[in-house]
């Protein structure tokens, strides 16, 4: 399969998070809980990969002038639909999520992977390619996520991981990181992803 | 002692080029550096003649935190209700942990990447290490103290490319990790008295200290004299403003620290307590300032840091100027901490590469004009 690559490269080697360095401020705000995260990262997936086959389709009936609008208008409608499909399912996250999720209309991923991508390839191409990108998008969410959940509050996805008996309160010895909890700690973790990531892929460091 | 340079000469072949252990070639550097001043001199550029290197500098650092350690040490015991020698004993014998897991982890850190990056190892960490535990409250669990410094080390120091080239102070990054990961052990009323039953401690001592009495309530319960001398609670190494300045004057005397950094955080701290109590939001003297907290530890050995204050001598009076009246910006107007050095001295590190930078600016415009003058 000719597109497998559309589908693997936005995972790791071309990752729009930690290679491309795109939406970065949700990734800080969405990430003190794994279930937000994931539910964030699912809205993206949907957004970028059906505003990437929306503006493929149409591609060849706008004028390069007015395109950005266009844009605009196709991905606020996605975002409304996702933002009213979680109201409706899951509310508390929805809560939780509170103007986020109206802000991935200005997430760069999806902007950028439209005027880059999808307005010069096929919709097939193109829908694969969003797919792609929203799910490398997620990956990184959910790897921030998941330690600052567990250092910052010792649960994951709202169950208790770390044993109530280690704590200090209960006579143990174990005591929450509480910067885990403050985005500055997201920003540092997704250093650490950066730095991980790039030790074992020689062709991404600068020189 | 020649004995010791034989055993070193006969065993470095195996840590050199070609050896069997030659993978290890850093740590061997940083022993036989540590053991003997280097043979070795500066072969290219312009450099000072100087028998003092950097491990000597490092080292006379830490002969000025001495008298503020020993007392340190009398003063844990003496706030557990001990006495005399067993005071200093009982303190000695709580704080050896914290000084032992510091240099463990954080020297620990720095050989792993001198060794990945074939580098010698740095001497910085030898001030950084016994700083570190001087500035924590005496009870903080051992693994936390060993976390900050992971941190401090690794995103204080080595992301930046190491010694030298860190943009805040290790010490201070530590100890603004630990305060803000695990805020209910690092602050609150517990945890400036020792926790160890033993040698006949006084069990569960609590008390506010100096600094909170005198947010919440305008006084404090100690003389004046007691603050100077260091009878108070605070964090290990930081309540005697005598031994700081006495730490202080070798510093100066060998020109290690900036008398004009030094200098100016006092001057600026003490101008910002007049101010504060001239409209009225203190009524404690302003001098008070100086001597509770970590305010005077922070003057003479943290604000000072060659690296990460300002290089130019202007910079360091702006700078030591700001740091000083920052802290008692935010003790006095912050509700939520008591204590605002750290937060100070963090801060115009990061600012003082700016300082300087406009400082260098002026200088060259000053300069024009005077061409232009000329012209």
């Amino acid at each position: 399969m000719s597109n497998w690559k559309n589908l693997t490269g936005p995972l790791s080697s071309n990752n729009p998070v930690i290679v491309q360095i795109l939406g970065i401020c949700s990734a800080l705000a969405v990430t003190v809980k794994m279930e937000p995260a994931l539910v964030m990262g699912l809205s993206v997936i949907v957004v970028t990969a059906f505003a990437n086959l929306v503006m493929s389709l149409l591609r060849n009936g706008i004028p390069s002038r007015i395109r950005i609008i266009v844009q605009l208008v196709v991905i606020a409608a996605l975002v409304i639909l996702v933002d009213q499909f979680l109201k409706a399912f899951v509310y508390d996250v929805s809560k939780q999520l509170s103007v986020y999720v109206g802000l991935i209309i200005t997430n760069c991923i999806i902007m950028g992977r439209v005027e880059a991508y999808a307005l010069g390839n096929k919709p097939w191409d193109s829908f694969l390619d969003g797919v792609g990108n929203g799910l490398g998008y997620a990956a990184i969410l959910l790897i921030v996520a998941f330690f600052r959940e567990l250092f910052g509050s010792g649960t994951l996805f709202g169950y208790q991981v770390i044993p109530d008996s280690w704590y200090i309160a209960n006579g143990g010895f174990y005591s929450n990181v509480g910067i885990m909890l403050f985005p500055p700690m997201a920003l540092i973790i997704v250093g650490v992803i950066i730095w991980v990531h790039r030790s074992f892929n020689k062709d991404l460091q600068e020189k | 002692m020649k004995g010791l340079r034989k055993l070193v000469d006969n065993v470095k072949p195996t840590f050199m080029e070609g050896g069997k252990l030659s993978f290890l070639a850093s740590t061997f550097d940083a022993i036989e550096t540590f053991l003997f001043v280097p043979n070795t001199t500066t072969k290219k550029g312009a450099h000072v003649r100087d028998c003092i290197d950097m491990k000597r500098t490092m080292f006379f650092v830490v002969l000025a935190l001495i008298p503020a350690f020993l007392f340190g040490c009398y003063n844990t015991g003496s706030q557990v209700g001990l006495e005399g020698f067993t005071a200093f004993w009982y303190g000695l014998v709580r704080v050896l942990p914290m000084v032992a897991v510091s240099y463990i982890v954080g020297l620990g850190i720095e050989i792993i990447y001198a060794q990945i990056r074939k580098e010698e190892v740095a001497e910085g960490y030898f001030v950084t290490g016994f700083l570190i535990p001087m500035i924590m409250p005496v009870s903080t669990p051992l693994w936390m103290v060993a976390l900050g410094v992971a941190f401090a080390v690794i995103f204080g120091k080595e992301v930046f490319g190491g010694t030298g080239m860190n943009v805040f102070n290790p010490a201070l990054v530590a100890r603004a990790f630990v305060f803000f990961a695990f805020t209910p052990q690092m602050s609150g009323e517990k945890v400036w008295f020792s926790d160890w039953k033993m040698m006949g401690a006084a069990d569960a001592t609590t008390g506010a200290t100096a600094l909170e009495q005198l947010a919440t309530t305008g006084q404090m319960q100690w003389s004046v004299m007691d603050a100077f001398l260091g009878f108070i609670p605070g964090s290990f190494g930081e309540t005697s403003t005598l031994c700081i300045l006495l730490g202080g004057l070798l510093l100066l005397w060998t020109g290690i620290a900036s008398w004009r950094t030094m200098l100016s955080v006092f001057a600026g701290g003490l101008a910002m307590g007049y101010l504060f109590q001239a409209v009225g939001l203190t009524e404690y003297p302003a001098y008070y300032h100086l001597l509770v907290g970590g305010f005077a530890f922070g003057a003479v050995f943290m604000a000072t840091d060659p690296v990460t204050s300002a290089q130019t001598n202007t910079g360091k009076y702006i700078v030591g100027l700001m740091t000083g009246a920052l802290a008692v910006l935010v003790r006095v107007v912050n509700p939520a901490y008591p204590e605002g050095m750290m937060l100070a001295i963090l801060f115009m590190n990061a600012l003082a590469p700016t300082v300087d930078y406009f400082v260098v600016e002026a200088n060259i415009n000053r300069r024009k004009n005077r061409i232009k003058s000329v012209k």
